[in-house]
């Protein structure tokens, strides 16, 4: 062996080490994430966290209640706008249109998914606060929902388009029409990956802060109703993280546990229910 | 679903099968009209938000025109605003994450698709998507508790005393400013490099691989020569989109970087980015000038993640496209 193949060799080993110490190192952040806010907000969550209202200053205790009731309702707020428009469009997509108007939709979703977070809460001020006068859970959950739309739509389209031809043909030739065929056949084989795109899109929108900020604004008591401005664990750790008060910090990394917590479980149901096979055979 | 109640259930047998036909198309056009009006609402909307944000803007851009994009002084008191020093920032930060993600998240990616067996490989991107699922807000949380405090006393006066005599690493260390929003950023943007470019690579044909190696290669040799030049589009569009995500992030970006409205040479300095200076200033706009230069800061930001979407799109569908034809061939 000489000492330019030996050199080689060695690159090639040394290099292909440095690879698997990136692909470590960046894994390695997710668990460092989590073992931080365990280690930070693990003492500060109990049973007060999740029933009480926010304390002033100065008094020890008290938790984020409003704001886990306040990012529950702006979720199924944001998914009762966002999953029907993406859902419905997906089908339209997928079984009743022609190319162009295909290419049309499918662009716009795309631009959507891509603007960012702020300019979304730009608009949702423009259109749902903005006429009305004062800040709502309403818009907070149109603005989350507009996020939704397009992570619903682009993948329910691809999991419709992946049901076998030969099942819409069987109900084709059992004389079902085109619509009971969708609803009978196509949807109930795709549920699961219809599920699973659902389920990660409500994920993706928990965290969010930047769209709150200009709709739902925030609130540190209980929001009066969906008219009303209300909090949610998101705006909560922003504003108690950017505090000076020592216990405002304690409770927002424990606020940061809950939310993380919350959008990780989300995301390992939602891949569970795809990986236990889709559900037709293909 | 409210469509499930056919219209067919009720017809007796008797009632002939064109009639039933007839029914049947009827049903057909009416789930055709619902679903399309879906399906429009969806380009409706969008083009609304381009709308809002063009005529939201229609003061500021009147006002100051080019010049907009030139000023660098912000100053709402004085109704004189110039997104210079939030353009700036914006960039800056991105670039300096993109200088710390693509050659981690690179390496990372060729980790996965070329050494890896496929099981380590997926049970590894399988906690690289739940990364990319962590919201900003704690990205920013452990950023000012954990990074801050570490550049101040650490990092920052290391590479003061290294590196001082470049201009990017002078003055003051505080801990906040572009290079520690930089570096939070690259956190943030490596799942995206990671999991786009791990596609991009394993969709390149075997036989590329092997006829590298068979022409007497080392395995980094075929993988750095062959395998990565062949992806190489792909991985640009990987990089694109990273740095979309990069310049459209806010709410980690805003607790970072110190938000202060300035142009400096060193990276310890505080900035500001466009995002952070709409969430920071939008709700509390002095004037209707103030708000409408907010949203033309928006629509900037806007254009930006717009453009550079389109290329990464482009360039990864070349590469998918030419991966698969080569192995068609």
């Amino acid at each position: 062996m000489n000492a330019r193949l030996r050199w080689r060799k060695f690159l090639s080993n040394f290099m292909l080490t440095m690879t698997g110490v990136c692909a470590v190192v960046s894994v390695a952040v997710l668990f460092f994430i989590l073992g931080c806010l365990v280690y930070q907000g693990g003492t500060s969550i109990n049973w007060n966290f999740f029933t009480k209202l926010p304390v002033p200053v100065g008094e020890t205790g008290g938790g984020m209640a409003n704001a886990i009731v306040g990012t529950g309702e702006l979720l199924i707020l944001a998914t009762l706008f966002g999953v029907p428009i993406g859902f419905f469009g997906a089908v339209y997509l997928a079984e009743f249109s022609g190319s162009a108007m295909a290419f049309v939709v499918r662009y716009a979703a795309d631009l959507l998914n891509g603007v960012p977070s702020i300019v979304i809460g730009i608009f949702a001020y423009a259109v749902a606060v903005h006429p009305f006068g004062h800040f709502s859970t309403y818009a907070g959950g149109f603005a989350l929902g507009l996020m939704m739309i397009p992570i619903t739509l682009r993948s329910t389209e691809e999991f419709l388009l992946a049901v076998p031809r030969t099942l819409r043909e069987g109900a084709m030739a059992l004389g079902a029409s085109k619509w009971k065929t969708i609803v009978t056949v196509i949807v109930p084989a795709a549920y699961r990956g219809i599920l699973t795109a659902i389920l990660l899109a409500v994920a993706r929108v928990a965290g969010e802060t930047a769209p709150l900020l200009f709709t739902a604004f925030g609130n540190t008591y209980w929001s009066k109703g969906l008219k009303d401005a209300t909090s949610s664990l998101p705006a909560v750790i922003y504003s108690y993280a950017l505090s000076p008060y020592d216990d405002w910090h304690r409770q927002a990394w424990a606020a940061g546990l809950v939310l993380l917590v919350l959008v990780l479980v989300i995301n390992i149901v939602a891949r569970g229910i795809l990986s236990r096979g889709i559900s037709v055979p293909r | 679903m409210a469509t499930t109640t056919s219209p067919a259930h009720g017809a007796s047998p008797l009632s002939g099968s064109r009639h039933f036909v007839n029914r049947a198309d009827h049903g057909d056009e009416i789930a055709r009209v619902i679903t399309f009006i879906f399906a429009a609402s969806v380009v409706l909307i969008t083009l609304l938000l381009v709308l809002s944000l063009w005529q939201g803007s229609a003061l500021a851009r009147h006002k100051f025109g080019f010049s907009f994009f030139v000023t660098q002084v912000w100053d709402p008191n004085a109704g004189i605003f110039g997104a210079l020093p939030f353009i700036y920032g914006t960039l800056v930060t991105a670039v300096v994450s993109l200088l710390i993600a693509v050659p981690l998240g690179i390496g990372a990616a060729i980790f996965l698709a070329e050494l890896a067996p496929a099981r380590v490989s997926d049970t590894l991107e399988f906690f690289i998507d739940l990364l990319a699922a962590v919201p900003s807000v704690i990205y920013g949380v452990l950023g000012i508790f954990l990074i801050v405090p570490l550049m101040r006393s650490y990092i920052e006066p290391a590479l003061k005393k290294t590196l001082g005599f470049i201009p990017l690493f002078q003055g003051p260390a505080y801990g906040i400013g572009f290079l520690t929003a930089g570096i939070v950023l690259a956190v943030m943007i490596i799942p995206y490099i990671i999991s786009v470019s791990r596609e991009v690579l394993l969709s390149v044909p075997r036989d590329q691989r092997e006829a590298a190696l068979s022409l007497g290669a080392t395995r980094w040799e075929s993988t750095w020569k062959v395998v990565v030049p062949f992806a190489r589009t792909g991985i640009m569009g990987s990089i694109f989109l990273a740095l979309a995500r990069a310049l459209g992030e806010t709410m980690a970006v805003t607790m970072v970087i110190g938000n202060t409205p300035q142009i400096s040479a060193s990276l310890f300095a505080s900035g500001y980015s466009i995002a952070a200076a709409i969430a920071n200033e939008f709700n509390e706009a002095s004037s209707p000038l103030h708000s409408q230069a907010l949203i033309e800061l928006g629509l900037v930001l806007f254009l930006l993640t717009f453009i550079l979407n389109g290329i990464a799109r482009l360039l990864i569908i070349a590469t998918s496209q030419r991966g698969s034809g080569t192995a068609n061939a």
